[in-house]
């Protein structure tokens, strides 16, 4: 049951009684349990999870269910505030800092009868791009346990400490994304803000869906960079995102940044066209570090629109090698601002030291913050002093419509969606990543994705293949403002091209037994 | 260049955080130079950019009171508080100087 998809299969299930939203729900939680390892999930909420389930089964039997989402298990980043739930973000900072209330995406999947089983694993504060660096310590990419990749490890000897092999989930929202890879629940949420959806996403295989800013409401997120920053939807099938979108998007009174234009949900044709699409190329995205594998993946891709019948063609985003820099200047200064609201005083780890309080604010804050995190607040600062200001951030913000009027330029020329590798490589195994810091990483992972938060352009990492070492590697669609169902539809037919293969993990055969054995291969071969 | 021991110290009393150790100055470093990269682009007649919604207008809602009186669990996540008052220490005190500190930036 826990491997279906579900728009087909696990929603159709719960309807026709093959399976009770209280058997789901304890499958996923079991899995939970048994995929500890993994270190996906900070919080794991099982009683409220149980209610949630029992009275979505009461709906069920009444035959009242409130939708597709009712009964279905779902993740949240620990990003996002949720009522009464510890929201922590991975920081010492927010340690034992309960919500007073739900984050609106939050309330919207509550509100639908979705079961929330926990909150899941992030880069302190979403900085970083391996989940590596928050107090909880390092997600781990469940594809380091499938058969896949084991049988593509080189034979070691048994004196070797096989645990060192195991590879990063990615980053920031890096257990959102090992969550719904592992099958410990069918949709999470992530945030975005230089691609910390779609890196995890093609790190662990699964589909990562940035939408356009604007779209869904940022209202409970805890905010990294305001004009940047999107929930972001982890799910492991394009489908899937679709759904979990339509009953995202769409004003908020309470986030201004919303646009208020009425959004439809859709759903995505069953047997996607992209002959009449004109599908374009970045050039600057074959960008140095770039593995020889993801170029031939995408070269391979480009071909398989051609051969459909669609309009390939090269196209340039000539600021693209300018946006990392611009994204470093312009993140370290809202995080600045954003982080200068944890004063220990309203909420949140409070110093002991009170001699004044400014003091009382320094030790605070010192103690709270790991240094990845004072490191951006520092550099933030830095830019924003009135002799940098406009040399700095002035400056990236010309260098940032530079960056958006490039993307205006390819897509007024007729092109309706841009193909492009997600990550310069597969995830790295953990001893290998931390050998860089966390700024150098994120400015090398970061460098394919973010251009598309400076634009705010809806972005997809669709898993594309398996690398010769058995870990998933994804390409990136990015699709015009607010045309996610074209996205989408252009990322389905891709999917069902590729027919990227199931994880197979010993943990979740040993769970899975019954209803779903006959359709697992449904949607996958 | 690199940063001066004033600006060092000017910033941690903006930012409330501290460098720590000499890698952090190092950090603050190779940002700088990081970003220095950005005056390559010719920028000449170009606006900044605020927000990539700044061809619409920003809504407001109307002048109504739709919620509030959460006082009890807006509490609830204070460490020190009496009655409804959040309390904090004195204020109006300013930070020791730098000569006077016992940081790592004196001896730098």
């Amino acid at each position: 049951a826990v491997k279906g998809t579900l728009r087909f299969q696990v929603s159709a299930a719960l309807r026709e009684g093959q399976i009770t939203p209280t058997e789901l729900c304890q499958r996923c939680l079991s899995l939970i349990k048994s995929t500890k390892f993994l270190n996906a999930y900070i919080t794991v909420t099982e009683e409220t999870a149980l209610k949630q389930a029992e009275e979505s089964e009461k709906r069920f039997r009444r035959g009242q269910p409130l939708g597709v989402l009712d009964g279905i298990p779902v993740a949240v980043k620990d990003n996002f505030n949720t009522a009464g739930i510890e929201t922590t973000c991975a920081s010492n900072r927010l340690k034992g800092y309960i919500s007073p209330y739900n984050a609106t995406v939050v309330q919207k999947l509550l509100d639908q009868g979705a079961v929330l089983v926990g909150k899941t694993n992030l880069d302190e504060f979403a900085m970083g791009s391996g989940s590596t660096d928050g107090v909880f310590g390092p997600v781990r990419n469940p594809w380091s346990y499938s058969r896949q990749y084991k049988e593509k490890s080189a034979p070691k000897s048994h004196s070797e400490d096989k645990e060192s092999e195991w590879v990063i989930a990615g980053g920031s929202s890096g257990g959102s994304a090992a969550a719904v890879s592992s099958f410990t629940c069918f949709a999470a949420l992530g945030s975005d803000t230089g691609g910390s959806t779609r890196n995890p996403a093609a790190h662990c295989g699964v589909v990562g869906l940035k939408p356009t800013y604007g779209l869904i409401s940022r209202h409970g997120l805890i905010p990294l960079v305001n004009s940047m920053d999107v929930p972001g939807i982890l799910t492991r099938c394009v489908d899937d995102a679709a759904l979990v979108l339509g009953s995202l998007a769409g004003h908020d009174p309470k986030d201004s940044t919303t646009i208020q234009d009425k959004f439809k949900p859709f759903e995505l044709p069953n047997l996607p066209d992209v002959s009449k699409l004109s599908i374009g190329i970045p050039k600057e995205y074959h960008a140095p570090g770039l593995s020889s594998e993801i170029l031939a993946l995408w070269s391979k891709a480009a071909d398989l629109f051609k051969s459909a019948g669609a309009k390939v063609t090269e196209v340039s985003l000539p600021h693209t090698r300018y946006s990392i820099v611009c994204y470093h200047v312009l993140c370290t200064a809202e995080v600045a601002s954003n982080m200068a609201r944890f004063d220990g005083l309203e909420y949140g780890h409070r110093s002991d030291m009170n001699k004044s309080t400014e003091s009382m604010y320094a030790a605070t804050r010192r103690e709270g913050f790991n240094a990845v995190v004072r490191g951006r607040i520092l550099s933030g600062n830095y830019f924003l002093l009135k002799q940098n200001y406009e040399n700095y951030f002035v400056k990236a913000q010309k260098v940032r419509r530079l960056i958006a009027q490039d993307f205006g330029k390819v897509f007024g020329s007729g092109v309706d969606v841009l193909l492009t590798p997600t990550t310069l490589s597969q995830a790295a195994p953990y001893t290998e990543f931390i050998k860089e810091d966390n700024r150098t990483r994120s400015a090398q992972d970061d460098i394919l994705t973010q251009a598309a938060n400076m634009a705010g352009l809806p972005a997809i990492n669709v898993p594309a293949a398996l690398s010769e070492r058995g870990l998933p590697v994804g390409l990136q669609f990015i699709g015009r403002s607010f045309q996610e169902k074209q996205l989408l539809t252009v990322a389905k037919w891709f999917e069902k091209e590729v027919k990227f293969p199931m994880i197979q993990l010993e943990e979740v055969k040993r769970h899975d037994h019954g209803v779903f054995q006959h359709q697992k291969s449904a949607s996958f071969s | 260049q690199t940063v001066t021991v004033e600006v060092l110290d000017h910033l941690e009393h903006l930012a409330l955080v501290d460098f720590r150790d000499s890698e952090g100055i190092e950090r603050l470093q190779k940002a700088i130079q990081f970003a220095d990269q950005l005056h390559e682009v010719n920028t000449d007649g170009i606006e900044p950019m605020d927000s990539v919604l700044e061809d619409r207008c920003l809504y407001l809602r109307d002048d109504d009171v739709t919620e509030g009186n959460c006082t009890k669990e807006l509490m609830k996540n204070a460490r020190e508080k009496v009655e409804e008052y959040f309390v904090a220490p004195p204020g109006n005190i300013p930070l020791p100087k730098l000569e006077e500190q016992d940081t790592f930036l004196q001896g730098s």
